[in-house]
């Protein structure tokens, strides 16, 4: 890691929704000159063709932060960020509305993709957040199951 | 009195988010604490009738269910996670 002061680590879950720019200037404010690459992720709610009104997030208080922590904290030295944020949202999400924002800065653009890529991987099988889903005729649709394919995405960097 | 919280249809299953009670001495893992609390009621039962799936965290950190639970402050039982 670059010079002595130790890669920002910001983690929030909030209700409010979140400005990746303001974000991404937070995090780099103090970094500026060492970093050569960020990437930003924002993961936003789908409206799966219609169907659907909202996604309503719900979290375990206190555990969710500190698993994303754990996560962000091992990415840091895994991939040697200068910082990383992680934002998630919880309650009623709209259809476009944003539920999700990582930020990854590093020297260079290999770590800085990794990074936000194995932070997403990690927080979406390990940080307890569930998604239900709210249908566009008012109906409560149901819980949505966790995918195989996170799973996988997840062993890959094991 | 050991704190027991649910999240998502596991807390919708039980019909509360979170409960206080006396654990048996013999309850000594998770998957003890599941079998256990199964047999407090249908509502129990029906939650947590694939035991398997059911993921457990002890003082907020994931465990696997033949760990340990002893002195546990706080003990959650939910579904698999689906953030992001």
């Amino acid at each position: 890691m670059a010079g002595d002061i130790p890669a920002p680590v910001v983690v929030r879950v909030q209700t409010d929704d979140f400005d990746s720019a303001a974000e991404t200037a937070r995090l780099t404010g103090g970094h500026a000159a060492a970093a050569g690459a960020i990437v930003t992720f924002t993961g936003l709610c789908r409206d799966e063709g219609g169907r659907l009104s909202a996604l309503e997030l719900e979290h375990y208080p206190g555990m969710a932060e500190a698993e994303i922590e754990r996560i962000c904290r091992t990415a840091v030295k895994r991939f040697s960020l200068l910082g990383i944020s992680a934002i998630h949202r919880v309650g009623k999400i709209a259809p476009g509305g944003n539920i999700v924002l990582v930020i990854a800065a590093a020297p260079h653009r290999h770590a800085a993709f990794d990074g936000a890529s194995f932070v997403m991987d990690y927080l979406k099988t390990s940080a307890p957040f569930w998604k239900k889903e709210h249908f566009a005729d008012g109906s409560e649709g149901g819980w949505v199951d966790a995918k195989e394919s996170d799973d996988r995405a997840r062993g890959k960097w094991a | 009195m050991t704190r027991l919280v649910y999240f998502a249809w596991v807390r919708e299953r039980i019909g509360k988010g979170e409960e206080d009670i006396d654990l048996p001495a013999s309850v000594k893992t998770g998957a003890d604490l599941l079998r256990h609390l199964k047999t407090l009621g249908e509502d129990y039962a029906h939650a947590l009738e694939h035991e398997t799936v059911i993921r457990i965290a002890v003082n907020q950190e994931h465990v696997e269910h033949d760990e340990p639970i002893a002195g546990a402050r706080e003990i959650a039982l939910f579904p698999p996670m689906t953030g992001g």
